[in-house]
């Protein structure tokens, strides 16, 4: 079974994530660097799934960053993945989630794949986006918030979250899915893993390396126009009062008349 | 430029969800602000007769694609036949809801057609015929504005964003034969809990944390329950097996804004005051008085949840005559 993870470098779900004084991009200097967290857990089940086939076939890590992103894609080298491939071009910066999808389908069309396995979403940019737009640009079906997953006969059954529940489809392989937080438990990287890893195979590619120019990822269709943090909440007042039942008395008469909301 | 504006309605066993109708009422300001119509694509099987009441939201033309194959939301299926809608119509932009389904469907159909999309936009305006979207981001750390370029836009929007509002307009339903294509999709079975409240939809969401100290959710269930609103939970609750990971609010879970959050025993980590800082109004229950999630609240209580919840819902059901 050949797999091939979707994996971005982003700032720690922890982090403070300020505003450059340009106002069209954040300030990166202080934040601390992980693997997306979705995509942990698609590198998980990639390796999962490879276990499963009696261990045949490999799990190559792609991905699109800066050369930072090295460190990302060895913490999943050193999770037990095969190989390693980062687009890491400075054209390719700044581009938006349908350009990144061109790029990672155009770097897939040389590889061989039975599966790829994204994170439903970055947690930075949260566009829900590139897992899918992959899917469509190499003509392959996908499923995505994916919960619980098997293989058989060259088909794949998934368990995809929906509001209020679960769906189950059926897709042939090749297929892409997207993880959903339930998935799995990620698993992390050994000592010996991380000794590994340092030998495993891994890339540095850039746009023209994969046959793609700038007319291949077109001009980005979205820009930023201005970031802003939201309105800061203002702490508001706490309820006092003698006992438990004052309290709540107070809170339902101030969301009452104050709030309005009740 | 091409112009008009298409929603897409979103419907589960022919009950549309509360999406759409925010879908349909910004797609109609959109459209008064391009001077063009607003049409809806309705897709599922044996509609046609629901379908004639989103008229009342702003669709000059309601286009009704019934058909057996349509009964179940694939993804596959449905690109093809909102592609050949859209090939048919040439809209400007496309609003729908960005609920699991509509996520699914909107980052497809943008590869499909080539064309920018913006996922959960909180807000829309119209600068010189631009279309400009402000959407979170980092969890909702950052709100970003969005110019789109190309066309169709399409913009997805966060359930519980937008007003809705109904509309003078009367809608004239269009049954529309479309190509539904090849689909390598199968659909085996669904599990679907109706009688859930949908958190990202609710007015009302009251969430218990680590405070809660194991798996018994009662005491906010009902209280929860008075309002007809959801149950929702911290990630450590998530993490300690307590509640299910859909019920999850924050970053790495569901980002939601009722008109009312109640977070109990909940100390505010950075990733879950994302999840819940754009509620309109906050009460936090804590016991510990140094909790980070006072500082966001516009209410705050220094207690024992579980003696407090239950005493709020007997207030509630005074207030409300219960």
């Amino acid at each position: 079974m050949e797999v091939i993870v979707l994996l971005k470098q982003v700032p720690s779900t922890e982090s403070f994530v300020g505003i450059s004084e340009n106002g069209l991009s954040v300030k990166t200097d202080d934040v601390k660097w992980v693997i997306n967290p979705y995509d942990e857990f698609a590198v998980e089940e990639a390796l999962r799934v490879k276990e499963a086939h009696g261990g045949s076939g490999s799990v190559t890590i792609l991905s699109v960053g800066t050369e930072k992103a090295v460190e990302a894609i060895r913490t999943a080298l050193a999770m037990g993945a095969d190989k390693g491939i980062l687009i890491s071009d400075s054209a390719a910066y700044n581009c938006d989630g349908l350009q990144t999808a061109k790029i990672l389908a155009a770097a897939i069309k040389s590889l061989p794949f039975d599966l790829i396995i994204a994170g439903q979403r970055a947690v930075d940019g949260d566009n829900y986006m590139v897992g899918s737009a992959v899917a469509e640009l190499l003509k392959i079906p996908a499923i995505t918030m994916v919960m619980k997953e098997s293989i058989a006969d060259r088909k794949i059954t998934c368990s995809r979250t929906v509001e209020g529940g679960m769906v189950v489809i059926e897709a042939p392989l090749p297929a892409l899915i997207t993880t959903q937080r339930g998935l799995n438990e990620p698993r992390y990287a050994s000592l010996p893993g991380i000794m590994k890893a340092k030998k495993k195979p891994l890339e540095i590619k850039s746009l023209k390396d994969i046959g793609l120019d700038s007319a291949g990822t077109g001009a980005p269709k979205t820009k930023i126009i201005s970031l802003k943090y939201p309105p800061e909440r203002k702490g508001g007042r706490m309820i006092t009062g003698e006992t438990a039942a004052d309290k709540a008395r107070a809170l339902v008469k101030a969301l009452h008349e104050e709030a309005k909301i009740v | 430029m091409s112009c008009g504006v298409l929603a897409i309605a979103e419907q589960v066993n022919g009950v549309f969800r509360k999406v759409t109708y925010e879908a349909l009422s910004e797609g109609r300001v959109i459209a008064d602000g391009l001077g063009c119509s607003l049409s809806v694509a309705v897709l599922g099987s044996g509609i046609k007769n629901n379908s004639e009441s989103l008229g009342k939201y702003g669709a000059e033309r309601i286009l009704v694609a019934d058909d057996a194959a349509l009964e179940e939301y694939m993804t596959d299926t449905y690109t093809n036949v909102i592609a050949g809608i859209v090939t048919r119509e040439k809209p400007c932009v496309i609003i729908l809801g960005a609920s699991s389904r509509g996520r699914d469907l909107a980052a497809r159909l943008s590869a499909r057609l080539d064309a920018p999309l913006a996922m959960d936009c909180v807000a829309v305006r119209l600068d010189a015929g631009n279309v400009v979207v402000t959407r979170p981001m980092y969890g909702g750390k950052i709100l970003a504005e969005i110019m789109l370029e190309g066309e169709p836009r399409i913009i997805a929007i966060r359930p519980n964003s937008m007003k809705i509002a109904e509309s003078q307009k009367t809608g004239v339903v269009e049954i529309i034969v479309v190509d539904k294509g090849s689909t390598d999709l199968k659909f085996i079975e669904k599990k679907l809990d109706t009688g859930k409240v949908e958190l990202t939809e609710a007015d009302v969401v009251v969430s218990g944390g680590r405070g809660m100290g194991g798996p018994d959710y009662s005491a906010i269930e009902k209280l929860a329950g008075i309002f007809g609103g959801a149950v929702g939970a911290s990630r450590s609750a998530v993490d300690e097996g307590w509640r299910p990971h859909s019920d999850q609010v924050g970053q790495t879970g569901k980002v939601v804004s009722p008109n009312l959050y109640i977070a109990c025993g909940i100390s505010g980590a950075i990733q879950h005051l994302a999840g819940m800082s754009s509620s309109k109004v906050i009460v936090a229950i804590n016991k510990d008085p140094e909790a980070p999630i006072f500082a966001k609240a516009d209410y705050g209580i220094v207690g024992d949840l579980f003696e407090i919840a239950p005493l709020i819902t007997e207030e509630i059901k005074k207030v409300k005559g219960l």
